[in-house]
């Protein structure tokens, strides 16, 4: 039977994949990519654990302010790499090293 | 028994799909392959969703992350690369300690998932959600909701105001 430390052990993975895009990719974006794995995950946690207590919604709510905030997240990002790109033309972040643009 | 074994089926299906596509967006050298493979990661996820009864969320999960987060980061991939360096190599770095790092914290993680002993509320039916947290949003949730509203309409604004800012 599929039980709660299975949806668990998804996140878990998931997380950590997240952790290693955004922990060892240059490009901006595909950091954002990792910084959206990890929202998912904690998004699968919050749900399954919604379902395993008899029915109670408040973690589907939580799941979906948290999708309001990866919205967000993502727009804000992208201006800010668009920007970042329109000033010194890379996006690799270990070339992104004046304060001063 | 059989339609318990279907259900097994299917669930192993999209975790493997989904775990196997973020691999795929992570270790992926082509950042246009990252971007397609993470739109079965998120299909994976909405899934994933389904099989916990959270419908409305599957549905959401599909029309904002596939729809709108998706096709952000893929304007992102096109507008900050020119056309013919698109299937040039990304680089990676620190690679050795960010595997140490990031197996430490997945294992320590299922550990403690496995040891866990979970008191389960019990399952509840999968019955049609989107009324109640309807409910949920416009009584216990009616702050956070509005919070929510305003962030999304500065976040929007700045946004547009950052990409619209002349440089020289």
């Amino acid at each position: 039977m599929i039980g709660l430390s299975h949806y668990l052990v998804i996140s878990a993975a998931l997380f950590s994949l997240g952790m290693m895009g955004v922990l060892t990719r240059k490009n901006a974006v595909s950091v954002l990519m990792g910084v959206e794995l990890i929202l998912n995950s904690a998004n699968i946690n919050l749900v399954a654990f919604s379902r395993f207590s008899a029915g109670n919604l408040s973690g589907q709510v939580f799941a979906i302010f948290i999708i309001v905030v990866a919205a967000a997240e993502a727009a804000v990002g992208l201006a800010i790499v668009l920007s970042m790109y329109r000033i010194i033309k890379t996006i690799n972040l270990d070339q992104a090293d004046t304060l001063k643009g | 028994m059989g339609q318990n074994l279907l259900t097994q089926i299917v669930f192993y299906f999209f975790a493997v799909l989904t775990v196997g596509s973020a691999a795929a967006v992570v270790f992926s050298r082509s950042l246009i392959r990252s971007a397609f493979a993470l739109l079965f990661t998120f299909f994976g996820v909405a899934a994933l969703y389904a099989f916990l009864g959270a419908d409305f969320l599957a549905a959401t999960q599909m029309v904002i992350y596939v729809g709108g987060i998706l096709v952000l980061l893929l304007f992102g991939v096109m507008l900050t690369h020119k056309l013919y360096e698109l299937n040039r190599k990304s680089e990676t770095y620190q690679l050795m300690p960010a595997v140490v790092v990031v197996f430490g914290i997945f294992g320590v993680l299922v550990t403690f998932i496995m040891r866990t002993h979970w008191h389960s509320g019990g399952q509840s039916p999968a019955v049609p959600t989107t009324a109640a947290i309807g409910e949920l949003l416009m009584r216990e949730y009616i702050l956070p909701f509005e919070a929510a509203s305003i962030l999304l309409l500065i976040a929007l604004i700045g946004a547009a105001m950052i990409v619209r800012r002349k440089s020289e």
